[in-house]
């Protein structure tokens, strides 16, 4: 319970903050909160215990500790790149909103994970939706992000009304809606197969597989940048986590189903996700596909079933913030700075930006799973984790699509390193915080896979079915 | 902490100190030293791999040790020689040495290029010295990505292509090459990752065959294996002078090294039964290359494709399994590698002398540069086989031990494969008639200027290596004897039930 008392009470205070304090007071709000949730992220990685509270209604593992101290680490990078933009003229007035706002969509995520009941997870599940679609839409002059914020929010509506249709069937046929009490009564019948689909579908569409997918696009294109990079890692890191947990948890006597559903889902995500991604223009559209073909590898974690399966998972989730959010800092600093968003302005790049696009290089090479980088090794472990359940041919389609995925991913770095430009993108010179987000990234990139740290400690707690 | 460490830690230190180089003198100053260091360092485990063998030491590798490294998959930084891999380690060092002076005047970025470079080393360094099949598909993957951008920025040509085209074939072959790896510690049932452990317990063979065609082709393609080879002539084209030296001499090697150690080692019987495949792809490719290179009129492509012939031979020699053979193909391997780096320079220094490979358009250069045409005319000879030099020694021990194997298949492909020294010899002789005597072709030509001096050291090294293994090759197959009598010993060997 720490994790969320503590994030609570940093939430009214950035409310309070934001009321009480006048135009002099708001100077320093930006930093105050990042201090604030640093603080917040450093107080609550430990300790790892486990337990109930509320009659089951909530949960606590060791690894749901771990798992809620990545997603902070991710929001923590979102938030040191977000400050330069929010320092801009046109976005100041919204600094306040923009900072609370998503850290209620974290307190939801945590109730998501944290719940033991299904009506705890529908409110954690709408608590880190619905703040998002305000987010998406927090530059409302903008025609797109509007219409980011609108699709988001019908979507999300959509799927889960679907998804409670879903639990209202299950709960028809099983009688409780404790996920303790629910596996002895799942019996494989139709019923419940069929609400166990209509239940999937919510979380597919936050995690946005194929062919729940389709706004991912249009979203992150049209949310602030600072948004979309939290939706891709953030939102989507807990979304797959607690999809995982459900799957061993609730639905295990369901095994042989979704092992089959999930089977064709990764195999049409990845391969779709990366054939549209090698005709994107614009990088945030061509990051959100990246990031629907990176979801479906996360997928390829959850289908052995195994406590290794769930160790490669959080591990890859663990890796991808860094990877991902190296990318987006890059990509929300030249936004910020110069207002350019297509592939094509980041020609030439490195002549007059080295150490961005060293950064970006580094990402993008982490994502396309080139070692020594950590996304080598997250990729590897997964592989190995669906192998050893015997899934060969589903894992030489996923080695092989990241074969067109590092086609796409080189096709930047070629832009950056290789193609000249008559007019690149300006030498510029981004301030403190985002330097710091960076750093923090690249390191993460350079260390996390060769130290085997990482990967052991998040061994030590996980389990299967 | 073991020594072979050092081979790993010299280039990734020579990373490090790269990136804090000010001007192109340290970054010099910096390569010189450090691949000094590692030739040094080669040299001195020739002579402890030596002494230990002969003080009696037995064990299928030597200085090995081992590190957990990733526990759930028992995934160990395991390292250890034997005497292919010392071999190999002697040719690496030998070419990143000779590398760097043939790219003494590099621009633009000269920074930057070294340290791909230096990345593209600690590569195939790392790959030779470990024993555990993640490391090593590791340090395999290492030394493919930066070919990517050391093409693409410091090539020439259609160098786009090339670079993308390479890139994404070997990393292609190498994702086989994972699924087969994962598969081989599935399902031998291995407590670890390490080849050593491996080979102690059977892997069934109703699995090997598939593992086997998965291993074969990952490392296989590297090693330009018939017909995936295409993205050699393209890529060894473009790239600049060094990076096709220590591409086509050191990188195409751990394909066949890999071939070696991992697909027949572990999987000898799979290996006997589905050779004639592979036989028939790489006597192909050995033909197919020699003929290839006939019809080229660019200087490197003529080279890269007789590199295509000359590496499908490796493979070819690889699977006929008679210890003779292998002897042969390790020889040919650093024949090869010593040979096609010469090439490789000396296109790159007459290239960066005349502005063009074409030999239609050159002519005469002998007289013009003799220093670097008598060099050239000491690697065709090598090529062809000219008796004294390495292609000889090599060439002649592969088609005797070829011809050992009484199958009367594997005969007949042998003699298709000796056809191909005709093919070779026209190539060579064409090649080096038609631009360095005849008549000169272009009148600018006459005012260049031969090699200078780190020219020269880059090219009197290569050669010197090339006059040892062909005059003293039996210096060399000793140390490899007891290697290769254990890999022998596993094929031959009683199968464990």
């Amino acid at each position: 319970m720490r994790s969320e008392v503590s994030l609570l009470a940093v939430i009214i205070f950035l409310l309070l903050y934001d009321l009480i304090a006048g135009e002099k007071g708001m100077k320093y709000f930006q930093p105050v909160a990042i201090i604030v949730f640093a603080v917040h992220t450093l107080a609550t990685i430990f300790p790892y215990e486990a337990g109930i509270a509320f009659g089951g209604m909530y949960q606590y593992s060791p690894m749901m500790t771990i798992v809620k101290g990545i997603l902070n680490l991710g929001t923590l990078i979102v938030f040191l790149q977000a400050k330069e933009v929010f320092d801009g003229d046109k976005q100041s007035n919204k600094r306040g909103e923009y900072y609370f706002l998503t850290l209620i969509t974290l307190l939801g995520m945590y109730f998501m994970i944290s719940s033991g009941h299904f009506l705890m997870f529908y409110i954690g599940l709408e608590m880190a939706s619905i703040p998002l679609a305000t987010l998406a839409a927090l530059e409302k002059y903008s025609k797109k992000s509007a219409e980011a914020g609108a699709k988001y929010i019908l979507i999300a509506a959509f799927s889960s009304g679907i998804m409670l249709f879903g639990i209202s069937y299950l709960y028809g046929s099983v009688g409780t809606l404790y996920f303790a009490d629910m596996p002895v009564h799942i019996t494989a019948n139709v019923l419940q197969i069929m609400a166990f689909v209509f239940f999937m579908v919510g979380l597919f569409f936050k995690i946005s597989l194929v062919p729940f997918h389709l706004w991912t696009a249009d979203v992150y294109e049209g949310a602030p940048t600072s948004v979309t990079s939290y939706l891709s890692v953030v939102s989507k890191g807990s979304a797959v986590f607690v999809l995982m947990i459900l799957l061993y948890k609730v639905f295990g006597n369901l095994m042989v189903q979704w092992q089959g559903i999930l089977y064709g889902i990764i195999i049409v995500s990845i391969t779709l996700a990366n054939l549209f991604a090698i005709r994107q223009q614009n990088i945030k559209r061509f990051l959100a596909f990246s990031s629907i073909s990176q979801a479906g590898y996360i997928a390829l974690a959850i289908i052995s079933g195994t406590a290794f399966g769930m160790t490669t998972l959080v591990y890859y989730i663990f890796v991808y913030v860094f990877s991902n959010l190296a990318a987006f800092g890059v990509v929300t600093t030249i936004e910020n700075r110069s207002g350019k968003l297509n592939i094509s302005d980041y020609k030439g790049l490195y002549s007059t930006n080295p150490q961005l696009s060293f950064v970006m290089m580094l990402a993008m090479f982490s994502l396309g799973g080139i070692p020594p980088f950590a996304g080598f090794f997250s990729k590897f472990f997964v592989f190995a984790a669906a192998l050893e359940q015997g899934f060969y041919l589903l894992v030489l389609v996923a080695v092989v699509n990241t074969i067109i995925s590092l086609y796409y991913y080189l096709l930047v770095v070629k832009a950056m390193f290789i193609d000249s430009s008559e007019n690149p993108v300006p030498t510029l010179k981004s301030d403190f915080f985002n330097r710091t987000s960076l750093f923090i990234c690249t390191a993460g990139i350079l260390l996390v896979g060769i130290l085997s740290f990482f990967m052991d400690k998040i061994g030590l707690y996980s389990f299967g079915m | 902490m073991n020594f072979l460490l050092i081979f790993v830690l010299i280039p990734v230190l020579m990373t490090l100190t790269l990136f804090l180089a000010r001007n192109r003198k340290q970054v010099l100053g910096i390569m010189v030293t450090g691949s000094i260091a590692l030739v040094v360092a080669s040299a001195y485990l020739v002579v402890v791999y030596v002494s230990a063998r002969n003080a009696g030491a037995s064990d299928p590798m030597l200085f090995t040790s081992h590190l957990m490294w990733y526990k759930p998959l028992n995934i160990g930084f395991s390292l250890g020689v034997d005497g292919v891999s010392v071999a190999m380690l002697c040719l690496s060092s030998i070419i990143v040495l000779t590398g760097t002076f043939t790219s003494w005047q590099i621009a633009p970025l000269t920074k930057e290029f070294f340290l791909w470079f230096c990345l593209l080393s600690t590569g195939v360094f790392g790959f030779f010295i470990t024993t555990d099949l993640f490391t090593m598909f590791m340090f395999y993957e290492v030394a493919l990505i930066p070919m990517y951008l050391l093409i693409g920025i410091w090539g020439s040509g259609k160098k786009e292509y090339s670079a993308m085209k390479l890139t994404l074939m070997l990393m292609g072959a190498s994702a086989f090459l994972l699924v087969g790896i994962l598969g081989i510690y599935f399902s031998a049932g291995a407590t670890s990752m390490n080849i050593l452990d491996i080979v102690k317990v059977h892997i069934p063979v109703e699995q090997q065959y598939l593992l086997f065609t998965l291993t074969f082709f990952g490392f296989g393609v590297l090693g330009a294996l018939f017909p995936f080879h295409t993205w050699s002539p393209d890529g060894h084209a473009s790239a600049p002078t060094a990076v096709s030296m220590l591409h086509a001499g050191v990188l195409m090697k751990l394909g066949g090294y890999g071939c070696f150690r991992v697909s027949i080692y572990l999987m000898p019987e799979a290996a006997e039964v589905l050779s004639p495949i592979f036989l028939i792809l790489t006597g192909t490719g050995v033909f197919y290359g020699a003929l290839a290179a006939i019809h080229q009129r660019d200087l490197k492509y003529i080279n890269a494709y007789s590199s295509v012939s000359h590496c499908n031979l490796v493979l070819f020699a690889i699977l006929m399994m008679t210890q003779t053979a292998m002897t042969g193909a390790v020889l040919q391997m650093l024949s090869h590698g010593l040979m096609t780096a010469l090439f490789f320079a000396l296109i790159g220094m007459i290239y960066g002398r005349t502005h063009t490979r074409m030999i239609t358009e050159m002519g005469g250069l002998m007289k013009v540069i003799p220093f670097l045409g008598a060099s050239f005319v000491i690697g065709g000879l090598a090529s062809l086989g000219l008796p004294g030099l390495s292609g000889f020694a090599a060439e002649m021990t592969i088609f005797i031990g070829s011809f050992e194997n009484a199958d009367l298949f594997r005969r007949i492909l042998t003699i298709i494969a000796i056809s191909s020294i005709v093919t070779t010899a026209v190539y060579i002789l064409r090649m080096v008639g038609k631009f360095l005597y005849g008549p000169m072709q272009d009148e600018h030509h006459a005012e260049i200027t031969d090699a200078k001096w780190f020219e020269k050291l880059a090219v009197i090294t290569l050669i010197a290596g090339i006059v040892y293994i062909g005059s003293f090759p039996l210096g060399l197959s000793d140390m490899l004897h007891d290697s290769l009598g254990n890999v022998m010993a596993q094929i031959n060997g009683p199968v464990a039930p």
